[in-house]
């Protein structure tokens, strides 16, 4: 049960019964608009709940930058929260805010459509019919979980620029790592959420989210850069097996870069490492359901 | 041969280890309607669900137009249509979508799509319902949309799995339409079923499986005669004791095949029912006589003289 009895397709069809000939004259063009098809199938029925999926994305970070940069800190000093924050708290979380954003969109995009795709309704079952091997359908969910993680992203920092008290110091020059560094992480939350999706039973997807999404969360070096950890050795030694980190601390680089991060050489190849490490595991389950 | 089986196993290693598929060999001619005649955990759907791509087969081979589909699955796809047993219609999108995405997973231009739902939508008469949610729809008009997406791509065959399960038999009759109409259209139909009728009303030819084995092969007509199909009469009688005697009496009769006690009563098999049946009532009526079922000759005898048990079981 590999994907390599699924790759066998990509030359073209030559040589079979006759009368189809002119059929597979196509060949492998096919695959590409078979891949096409299903991201507008996916970007068609986002389209038509496109409301309720900006607030979906956008809900959680508006209240966060709401409470947290614009209330607090006008409570004043005697709230240990804004002073403990200080300042540049909103500085800090803008690309903590981004990744959370990217996360739950992998998961929401892909982890809860296809638990409910293998469970009751099968759905999944008209996208393995596709003239495209299983691999290419399992990348589809991902690219189209990445492209929602992107929007998703991208809408935090309006919000940061418009909502906190304080000033937010953030830098958009480095539009080049950002781009990776958005990419990266997408694909890398997109391939989460296949795990996700494809291994957990549907019945303890909720269960999932309160034991594994919420902590690799709240330890993503979200609401904190993952320098200041050095007064908890243990911890932040801990948390270099969280990929939300690299994510945060990605963005770090890219959008806050006066806030202590990570170099950028550390944290491009950990997003690669953890995207082919949670994508091979995650098609693995996915085959695992498909292909009995 | 559009359709080429060979030597199929699949085999389930579990705790229980189970031979779903023993050793199956079938070819289908280009544009006939084929079908898998067993009683359930025959090996019918496991059969379907290796040719169309969705299971490894443990040894042997299934070509489908000649394209190998363990080696080439998303190849061989392309000449699949698969109508599951169960309603896996696109939950988000209407039917005329279902349809429309249908065709351009599989490579169809945004016109050629669109021409194409429309076309289906007119010759399954579901345009009325275009817009409506797969949710929406009665089993029997959720199952045409299936047939309808399934034959979207001009498949070269079409599998159809149980494709009357859960359907009233108006819905069933409906249905049989529907495939009947794809022989004008040459596409061949490989069609699982439990209910004889099915098999006898729509199949040209009808492999009878069961254990994973193919039992017999042929056309209906050529399969009760072969299998000299007889009349079945199974009576239901209140009391069991002492019938020893009257089914060795039925047994001596040169009219009778065979007779045999059953749970709640009696069943004679026998090539015809003149002359016969007023002498069985006769002697049967000692034995409280409180129903009588007659079997007209049928691949369902044909299937209980082969396996020695019902099909509907």
């Amino acid at each position: 049960m590999n994907s390599t009895t699924e790759t066998g397709n990509r030359g073209r069809g030559t040589g079979i019964g006759s009368g189809l000939t002119l059929r597979d004259s196509y060949g492998s063009a096919i695959f590409i608009k078979s891949f096409f098809g299903l991201l507008q199938r996916d970007l068609r029925v986002l389209m038509r709940e496109f409301v309720p999926f900006l607030l979906r994305v956008g809900m959680q970070p508006l209240l966060f930058l709401f409470v947290f940069t614009f209330i607090l800190p006008r409570m004043g000093g005697g709230n240990p929260m804004a002073s403990g924050g200080g300042v540049d708290f909103g500085t800090i979380i803008l690309p903590g805010l981004m990744a959370v954003a990217i996360m739950f969109s992998g998961i929401a995009a892909v982890a809860l459509p296809l638990s409910s795709e293998f469970g009751i309704t099968r759905e999944i079952d008209d996208r393995v019919m596709c003239p495209l091997p299983l691999w290419a359908v399992a990348l589809e969910k991902v690219c189209f979980s990445a492209m929602q993680s992107i929007v998703g992203a991208l809408l935090v920092i309006p919000m940061a620029f418009y909502i906190p008290a304080v000033p937010v110091h953030a830098d958009l020059n480095r539009w080049f790592l950002l781009a990776l560094v958005l990419v990266l992480s997408s694909l890398l939350a997109g391939s989460l959420g296949l795990v996700i999706g494809s291994i957990v039973n549907p019945k303890h997807i909720g269960l999932v989210f309160s034991i594994i999404v919420v902590p690799i969360t709240f330890l993503g070096c979200v609401y904190f850069p993952w320098a200041k950890l050095d007064k908890i050795r243990w911890l932040q030694v801990g948390v270099l097996f969280n990929p939300i980190v690299y994510m945060s601390e990605g963005l770090r680089a890219a959008v806050t870069p006066g806030i202590a991060h990570m170099p950028w050489w550390a944290i491009l190849p950990a997003l690669v490492l953890f995207t082919a490490g949670l994508g091979k595991l995650g098609l693995r389950g996915f085959l695992k359901r498909v292909l009995t | 041969m559009i359709v080429e089986i060979e030597a199929l196993t699949k085999i389930y290693e579990s705790k229980l280890r189970v031979v779903a598929v023993d050793g199956i060999d079938l070819e289908l001619k280009q544009g006939e309607i084929f079908g898998l005649l067993g009683p359930n955990g025959a090996g019918k759907t496991t059969t379907i669900s290796i040719a169309t791509t969705r299971t490894l087969p443990t040894s042997g081979a299934v070509r489908i137009a000649g394209i190998d589909v363990v080696k080439h699955p998303a190849h061989a796809r392309r000449h699949i249509g698969v109508v599951p047993q169960f309603n896996t219609l696109d939950r988000s999108l209407s039917v005329y979508e279902n349809l429309y995405f249908h065709c351009r997973y599989f490579g169809f231009s945004h016109s050629q799509a669109k021409s194409r739902s429309l076309e289906l939508l007119d010759q399954f008469l579901l345009t009325e319902r275009k817009s409506v949610m797969p949710s929406q729809l009665s089993g029997g008009l959720a199952q045409r949309v299936q047939i309808a997406r399934a034959i979207a791509h001009r498949p070269a065959v079409l599998f159809l799995d149980e494709p009357s399960a859960g359907l009233d038999p108006q819905s069933r009759l409906a249905m049989w339409t529907a495939v009947e109409g794809l022989r004008n259209e040459g596409i061949t139909v490989l069609l699982t079923t439990h209910y004889m009728e099915e098999a006898d009303a729509l199949a040209d030819r009808v492999a009878i499986i069961d254990y994973g084995r193919v039992l017999a092969l042929g056309s209906p007509e050529k399969l009760k005669v072969t299998f000299g199909a007889q009349t079945m009469f199974d009576f239901k009688l209140k009391s069991h004791a002492a019938l020893e005697p009257l089914l060795s009496r039925l047994k001596a009769r040169q009219d009778v095949t065979s007779a045999e006690a059953t749970a709640d009563g009696l069943r004679v098999i026998a090539p015809t029912s003149d002359g016969l049946l007023p002498d069985l009532v006769q002697a049967a009526s000692g034995f409280g006589l409180r129903d009588l079922a007659i079997t007209e000759p049928s691949l369902e005898t044909v299937f209980i003289q082969l396996t020695g048990r019902d099909l509907r079981e």
